[in-house]
């Protein structure tokens, strides 16, 4: 059976589950479609997080950005960073806002701060981070087809939207939840087969978290240091020990993607979809552990991959590739411009080194490092099959999610509960289901036709939540004295600094040449890089919200009891919040 | 009285509980920021098979440590909120 029909028949299969999900569990309620009805258990909750969380960018791209753009242990900041804000949602965020009660992050915001400009600028605040996250999974459903099907981009893109329309529409977030555990174990088949394979390949251990410390197969020297030396003989620096930028740099990098996590709204209503405020601290520790399944593999396979590539560059003579030598996937991946080798000294042989005057491999794309990973190691065709279906359970799982959070702000947040508070719950669930077509409609619109900012999105997704949400959940949740006020001075400063700093230097909506900074580091506020800049934006929004919040009136009596609601011991609560009943 | 006693059991438990959160946070901080980055070099000198301690705490253990802290909170939580709910029957009778 050739590649192209095995890898339609396990995408095809895949895709058959997703659809046969959404159809046996049909949203029949608002509290369905916004939180699958309170009753997801935590071990599935967490499971369907993960899937959520894991987006094309954490599966396909994340390892060859550790293993290439990072050279090695500057990468650890995505792994901390991805990894660490689950520590801050589950001990400061998820539990209270889940005994809180209500279906979305604006909710909360504008009962909080009672005040519906606080709700309103959620709502953008939100819609700004989720629609600029999904365009990243809409091109990565896109690319996935085209690479594995042989399909042209728009025909991927125009399928993938018809099956997440099908469930997220039908199915709200009670589809979506069990999709995305069928997805979660989709992806993650696909992503540690490859990876147990090469580490017994490379160290004769199958578990790649232990084999990344391993000795090579059949030698005395560990893998870690062989990589090490030969990178260094070709003129790179140490994968273990160069620093991304300065220590401050790996320090607010790290630190952003944490807080950016821990307010990231498509991952914070999945807590409010299990049964009580104890479960939602479990799921938490849960979504971790299925989390943690592919971030310790993927240091592995950064490892082992790069490895792997400069061995097959070095013949066993020491010399240079040959051209006519090159293996079979080279010429394959060549062709979708992820590889490309230019001769530059016409003697034959393509040189690897870290000189751009005499590197001859020209091109080398980090997403090559997890695609091509099956090929470069030699793994049968059933695996290349199933790392395409891997990649395409990602990028839906979290653009499902993502489309929930935009669609559920505004058929809730700002219809339900700003502007026609008097519709009635069929109302607002068809309201929400055309919100979502609408969403989806949306998403594959700006997946066809990417903006010019569509590079940098994901991390500037990052930027805004952390500098935003984040900073107005935090003290929504610990700091009694936060008014109105100083919550919405709060978020607007915490945007704005985040955004322009990220603007001077990638360019107002990242179009090139509108930069009146340019993107030299020298001109990087302490070294600080654009995209490590949630942290500044989100310390500037605390430091507004409690100065505001000091000298304007404080919040009223309600605000107190609905901390003191939030704060009590959890299984004394009573069943709803004051005021609730409204 | 019994109101007296119920505010100052409520205050030990929130006491409580922020105790727990600032101890997790303080190992949560160090693994990460302090293992992984700010002390990487000196933990490099000591190995672990073929990892370098520091790497090691940067692209693994940090991970499997936040995994721990999370379901360390979530049973400790569970019995502060047990022993509060013990409390209040045991004053309620």
């Amino acid at each position: 059976m050739s590649l192209t029909v095995l890898t339609y028949l396990v995408v095809g299969f895949t895709f058959a589950l997703y659809i046969g999900i959404a159809i046996a569990t049909r949203a029949s309620s608002t509290k369905d479609f916004y939180v699958a009805d309170g009753g997801v258990h935590p071990v599935a909750n967490g499971m369907a997080t993960a899937a959520d969380w894991m987006s094309a960018a954490s599966f396909i791209s994340m390892a060859g950005l550790i293993a290439l753009s990072y050279n090695g242990y500057g990468g650890s900041v995505f792994l901390m960073g991805w990894t660490g804000g689950y520590v801050l949602l589950a001990l400061l965020i998820a539990p209270y806002l889940r005994k809180y009660g209500k279906y979305t992050v604006p909710d909360f915001i504008g009962e909080r701060y009672y005040s519906d400009t606080a709700r309103v600028v959620a709502v953008i605040c939100l819609i700004l981070c989720s629609v600029t996250y999904v365009i990243g999974q809409m091109k990565g459903v896109g690319v996935a087809f085209s690479r594995f099907l042989e399909t042209d981009y728009e025909t991927g893109l125009g399928i993938g939207m018809f099956i997440v329309f099908f469930y997220a529409v039908l199915g709200g977030m009670k589809g979506i939840t069990y999709t995305q555990i069928a997805q979660y174990v989709v992806l993650i088949t696909a992503y540690t087969i490859p990876a147990i394979f090469i580490s017994l390949q490379l160290t004769g251990n199958p578990l790649p978290q232990l084999g990344l410390g391993s000795t090579l197969a059949g030698s005395d020297v560990y893998l870690l240091d062989k990589l090490d030396m030969i990178l260094v003989d070709l003129g790179f620096q140490e994968y273990t020990t160069t620093l991304r930028g300065s220590t401050l740099n790996m320090m607010a990098f790290t630190a952003s993607l944490m807080i950016g996590t821990a307010g990231l709204p498509h991952v914070i209503i999945r807590f409010f979809t299990v049964p009580s405020v104890a479960a939602a601290r479990r799921s938490a520790g849960w979504a971790l552990v299925f989390i943690a399944f592919l971030y310790t593999t993927a240091p592995a396979i950064a490892v082992m991959a790069r490895l792997n590539i400069v061995d097959t560059m070095q013949q066993s003579d020491g010399q240079a590739l040959l051209i006519e030598e090159k293996p079979a996937w080279f010429e394959k991946w060549e062709q979708t411009g992820l590889l490309r080798v230019e001769d530059l000294n016409g003697d034959g042989r393509i040189e690897y080194t870290a000189d751009p005057e005499t590197n001859e491999l020209t091109k080398l794309d980090n997403d090559i490092l997890v695609l091509a990973n099956p090929e470069i190691a030699q793994l049968p065709n059933w695996v290349i099959a199933l790392v395409a279906a891997g990649g395409l359970a990602a990028a839906l799982s979290t653009a499902a999610g993502l489309l929930l959070a935009i669609s559920s702000a505004i058929s809730h947040d700002l219809l339900k509960s700003t502007y026609m508070p008097s519709i009635s719950e069929k109302a607002e669930l068809r309201a929400s289901r055309i919100a979502m077509a609408a969403a989806v409609l949306g998403a594959g619109y700006l997946g066809l036709n990417p903006p010019g900012f569509a590079a940098g999105t994901v991390a500037l997704a990052f930027g805004l939540a952390a500098s935003s949400l984040f900073p107005a959940l935090l003290m929504g949740i610990f700091a009694r004295r936060v008014n109105r006020e100083g919550a919405v001075a709060g978020m607007l400063a915490g945007i704005s600094v985040t955004l322009l700093y990220v603007f001077q230097h990638k360019g107002i909506m990242f179009i090139p040449g509108t930069s009146f900074l340019g993107g030299m580091s020298p001109n990087w506020f302490f070294g600080i890089e654009p995209n490590a800049f949630g942290v500044v934006g989100a310390i500037v929004n605390f430091v507004v919200a409690f100065t505001v919040s000091r000298v304007s009136a404080p919040p009223p009596s309600e605000v107190e009891e609905l901390l003191e609601f939030l704060h009590e011991p959890s299984s004394v609560a009573s069943q709803a919040p004051p005021g609730a009943a409204h | 009285m019994a109101e007296d006693k119920n505010v100052e059991r409520r205050q030990q438990f929130a006491a409580r509980v922020r105790s727990l959160m600032l101890r997790l946070l303080v190992v949560w901080f160090v693994v990460s920021f302090g293992f992984g980055i700010l002390l990487v070099e000196p933990l490099n000198e000591i190995r672990l098979g073929g990892y370098k301690l520091g790497f090691w705490f940067a692209q693994q253990g940090s991970i499997f440590i936040f995994i721990a802290l999370i379901f360390a909170f979530s049973s400790v939580m569970t019995r502060l909120e047990r022993d509060y709910v013990d409390g209040e029957k045991e004053s309620g009778k």
